[in-house]
C-alpha cells in the first residue's frame, strides 16, 4: 500500500498496536537539557530504576547558560543549580553531557544535526517543542513533556496516537532577499499558529528541495508554531552529502547500508495525505511579525490587518495583542524605531545564518540607537565563525557575538529585552514577555534582522541589496 | 497518578485566544526541578504588576470568580511543551480545562497528570462564558464516565471527547509507564529486528 514518508517511519518503529491505545512507539534517540529533565530523573528515582537505553540519550546545557564568560561560574543562583543538576543526574544514569565548556556543547537542537547524531529515518524526542528541527533529515522528531521523557528514559518507547498528515508544498523560485524563515513564517501567517494542530506536515516542492539542510532546519524548526506535532522534508543528495563524515553519521559499510535505506524514504507518488496546501515561492516577501503569536506575520511591506477584519470572537485577543505591541490597525512597520536585534535561536543560529549576517553588514556600522546580540548555535558554529574571521566582521559593525545558548529566544538567562522596548528577532517566538517581562518582539529572518540593526529601524531589506 | 471523579464547580473564566504556555508560566519561573510550588506563578504577567502587586482586573485576582474549572477561548497551550503549565494550572488548584480548541503537547502533558481537558464546542464555550458573565459563581458538572460537561443553570449538556486509554488512565488513575515497562519483551524484541540496526 502506498505510505507517506510519516507514515513509513512511523511503521518502522510501531513495537505494538492495540485497537483503543496510542501506538507504542520505538524511539531512536532522546535528547535532553537542564530545564525539563529533573522532574524525569526524580520520577526514575521513586520508581528505583535506571534509563533502559542510556545510549541513545544525549544531554546538553542550553537553556540557562549565560552567553559571556561562560568559563565563569553561573552567576544566576537557580540557573547554576539546574545546570549542575544536570551533570550530576547524567553523571549518575550514565548519560553522556556535552555541558558547558565541552567543545560539543550548544543548542541541542543545532548540535544534534551538526555531530551527525541526526540522521533520516530516525524517531527523536526531546522535552522541547522545537525538536521538529530534526525533521530536516528525513526523520520523525518531536517535542514531549516531562512525564512523556520519565516514559522515553524507562522504556525507549512511547505511547503516541499516530497524527494525521498534512503536506505543504512551497513550488517555484524564492525571490531576492527571501529565505527560509521567511518561507516558515509566510506559510504560519496563511494557515495560523493552530493550522497544523493534529497533523505531522511534510514539506515538499521546488522552492524547498533547492533550501539547504540548514535553511530547511530553519522551517521545520518553527512546524510547532503552526501547531503542527512535528514536520519533515524527504531526505535527498542534500542531506546525504550534509550527514556524510559527521562524527556519530554512520562510515564505510554502514555507510553504504543506511544510504540504501535512506533512499526509500520518501512520500509513495499514490500516496494519500489529510490535508495538502499548496503555495507558489514567489508570492512570499521578506517577512516581520507584528502580533503576540507567530501566525501574525505579514510581508514587510504589507499595513498590519484592521481588527475589523478579524472573526468577531477573535477580535478582543487581536486587540490586546495590538495594545501589546504598542501598534495599530493598517498601520505599516516600515521606519519604525527598534531598540535590540537578536540573532541566534534554535531557529538561525547556523554557521549560515552567520555567514549571511556578515555579508550582509560588511563595511556597515550598526544604528546608535540599536543593541545587537549574535549568539551562535553551538561552540562548533561559533568556532567556524572565529575560523572564518566573521567576528572581526561583527566587531567592526558593532555587532556582538556571544558565547551559546538559547539566550534572548527566551530570556532563561542574563539576556533579556527590557520592558516596552522592540526587538527584531530571529528567534521562533513573539509571545508577550517571550524575551523579558513586556518586552516587543517582532521575528524575522536573519538579513531583516541585521537590516534593521544597520539602520535603527523596520526596513525592507530587499531596498538595501540593491544598493549593492 | 489521582483518580478523576465526576466534579461540579463554579468555573474561572478566561475568554482569551492562543494562550501560550509563556503566558501559563513565564520561561524565567522554570527553574524548579521539582513539580511543586508552579502554581504561585501561574500566569505570572497577568496576574502581578512589575513590583509583585496583583493586578486587580485579572481573574485569579478578582474573587467573584472561583472554582476548579478552568474556561479559555481556542488554541489553549500553543507554544512550548514545557509541562510545567500543566503543573502550574493542577498547583493553583484546577482538576479541568475548557476550550474550543487544545494544542497538541499541551493536551498530552495535562492528561498524563491527571488534569482534565475538554474541547467544546465553539457555541458551548460561548454558553458557559455567557452564563458565567451573568451568574460568576455558575457551576459546571463534568462527568468523565459520560464524557459530558453540564451548564447546571440551564441544563444545557455537550459530550466531548477523549482518547479511551487515556480515560481509563484517568479513572482508575493508572501509571503509563509501569504499562510500558511491562511490554519489555515486545520492546527487546523490536530491537532485535529493527529496520536499519546502526541507529
Amino acid at each position: 500500500m502506498a505510505k507517506t514518508l510519516v507514515e513509513k517511519i512511523w511503521d518502522a518503529h510501531v513495537v505494538k498496536r492495540e485497537e483503543g491505545f496510542p501506538d507504542i512507539l520505538y524511539i531512536d534517540t532522546h535528547l535532553i537539557h537542564e530545564v525539563t529533565s529533573p522532574q524525569a530523573f526524580d520520577g526514575l528515582r521513586k520508581r528505583g530504576i535506571g534509563l533502559f537505553r542510556p545510549k541513545q540519550t544525549v544531554a546538553t546545557a542550553d537553556h540557562n547558560v549565560p552567553t559571556l564568560n561562560q568559563h565563569l561560574p553561573i552567576k544566576e543562583e537557580l540557573s547554576r543549580y539546574q545546570v549542575d543538576m544536570l551533570t550530576k543526574n547524567c553523571a549518575e544514569f550514565g548519560v553522556e553531557l556535552y555541558g558547558l565548556g565541552h567543545p560539543f556543547q550548544g543548542i541541542v537542537h543545532v548540535i544534534g544535526p551538526e555531530l551527525g547524531i541526526t540522521l533520516p529515518g530516525k524517531t527523536m524526542v526531546c522535552g522541547d517543542s522545537h525538536t521538529s528541527t530534526h525533521g530536516a533529515f528525513g526523520a520523525i522528531a518531536f517535542g514531549i513533556g516531562t512525564s512523556q521523557v520519565e516514559q522515553v528514559f524507562a522504556t525507549q518507547c512511547l505511547q503516541q496516537s499516530k497524527p494525521k498528515t498534512m503536506k505543504i508544498e512551497v513550488n517555484g523560485e524564492l525571490r531576492k532577499g527571501v529565505g527560509a524563515k521567511d518561507i516558515i513564517l509566510y506559510i504560519i501567517s496563511k494557515i495560523s499558529a493552530a493550522g497544523g494542530t493534529g497533523y505531522f506536515v511534510e514539506f515538499a516542492g521546488s522552492a524547498i528541495r533547492s533550501l539547504s539542510m540548514e535553511a530547511r532546519m530553519t522551517v521545520c524548526n518553527m512546524s510547532i508554531e503552526m501547531g503542527a506535532r512535528g514536520g519533515l522534508i524527504a531526505p535527498d543528495e542534500t542531506t546525504f552529502e550534509y550527514v556524510k563524515g559527521r562524527k556519530f553519521a554512520p562510515a564505510g559499510e554502514e555507510w553504504d547500508k543506511a544510504l540504501a535505506y535512506w533512499k526509500t524514504l520518501y512520500s509513495d507518488e499514490d500516496a494519500t495525505f489529510d490535508a495538502v496546501l499548496t503555495y507558489d515561492a514567489a508570492e512570499i516577501a521578506p517577512m516581520i511579525t507584528y502580533g503576540t503569536n507567530p501566525g501574525m506575520g505579514i510581508g514587510i511591506a504589507e499595513h498590519i490587518p484592521a481588527t475589523s477584519a478579524q472573526p468577531e470572537t477573535e477580535r478582543a485577543s487581536y486587540k490586546k495583542a495590538l495594545d501589546y505591541m504598542g501598534f495599530a490597525d493598517d498601520e505599516s512597520l516600515l521606519g519604525k524605531p527598534v531598540d535590540y536585534v537578536f540573532i541566534g535561536s534554535c531557529t538561525n543560529s547556523r554557521i549560515e545564518d552567520l555567514r549571511a549576517v556578515a555579508e550582509f553588514v560588511k563595511g556597515k556600522q550598526k544604528a546608535d540607537n540599536v543593541e545587537v546580540w549574535i549568539v551562535p548555535g553551538s561552540k562548533q558554529v561559533e568556532a567556524q565563525a572565529i575560523a572564518e574571521g566573521l567576528d572581526k566582521v561583527f566587531e567592526a559593525s558593532g555587532f556582538q557575538l556571544r558565547e551559546p545558548g538559547c539566550s534572548a529566544c527566551l530570556g532563561m538567562n542574563e539576556d533579556k529585552i527590557p520592558a516596552g522596548k522592540y526587538c527584531v528577532s530571529t528567534s521562533n517566538r513573539n509571545f508577550e514577555g517571550r524575551q523579558g517581562p513586556n518586552a516587543r518582539t517582532m521575528l524575522a529572518s536573519p538579513l531583516t534582522a541585521a537590516a534593521a540593526a544597520v539602520t535603527g529601524k523596520i526596513t525592507d531589506v530587499r531596498e538595501l541589496l540593491e544598493e549593492v | 497518578m489521582k483518580k478523576f471523579e465526576t466534579l461540579s464547580s463554579s468555573v474561572v473564566p478566561l475568554p482569551i485566544e492562543n494562550i501560550d504556555t509563556d503566558q501559563i508560566i513565564p520561561a524565567r519561573f522554570l527553574k524548579a526541578t521539582t513539580r511543586e510550588g508552579f502554581g504561585e506563578n501561574l500566569f505570572r504577567d497577568w496576574r502581578y504588576n512589575g513590583d509583585n502587586t496583583p493586578k486587580a482586573d485579572f481573574v485569579l485576582n478578582d474573587s467573584t470568580y472561583s472554582g476548579k474549572v478552568l474556561v479559555a477561548g481556542k488554541n489553549f497551550g500553543c507554544g512550548s511543551s514545557r509541562e510545567h503549565a500543566a503543573w502550574a494550572i493542577q498547583d493553583a488548584g484546577f482538576a479541568v480545562v475548557i476550550s474550543s480548541f487544545f494544542a497538541d503537547i499541551f493536551k498530552g502533558n495535562a492528561l498524563n497528570n491527571g488534569l482534565l481537558p475538554i474541547q467544546v464546542s465553539d457555541e458551548f464555550l460561548a454558553a458557559i462564558f455567557t452564563q458565567v458573565a451573568k451568574e460568576a459563581k455558575s457551576s459546571l458538572t463534568v462527568n468523565l464516565e459520560e464524557q459530558t460537561v453540564t451548564i447546571d443553570a440551564t441544563g444545557a449538556k455537550e459530550s466531548f471527547e477523549i482518547n479511551p486509554y487515556k480515560k481509563s488512565c484517568l479513572i482508575n488513575g493508572y501509571d503509563d509507564i509501569d504499562f510500558v515497562r511491562s511490554q519489555t519483551d515486545l520492546i527487546e524484541e523490536f530491537e532485535e529486528n529493527k529496520v536499519f540496526k546502526f541507529y
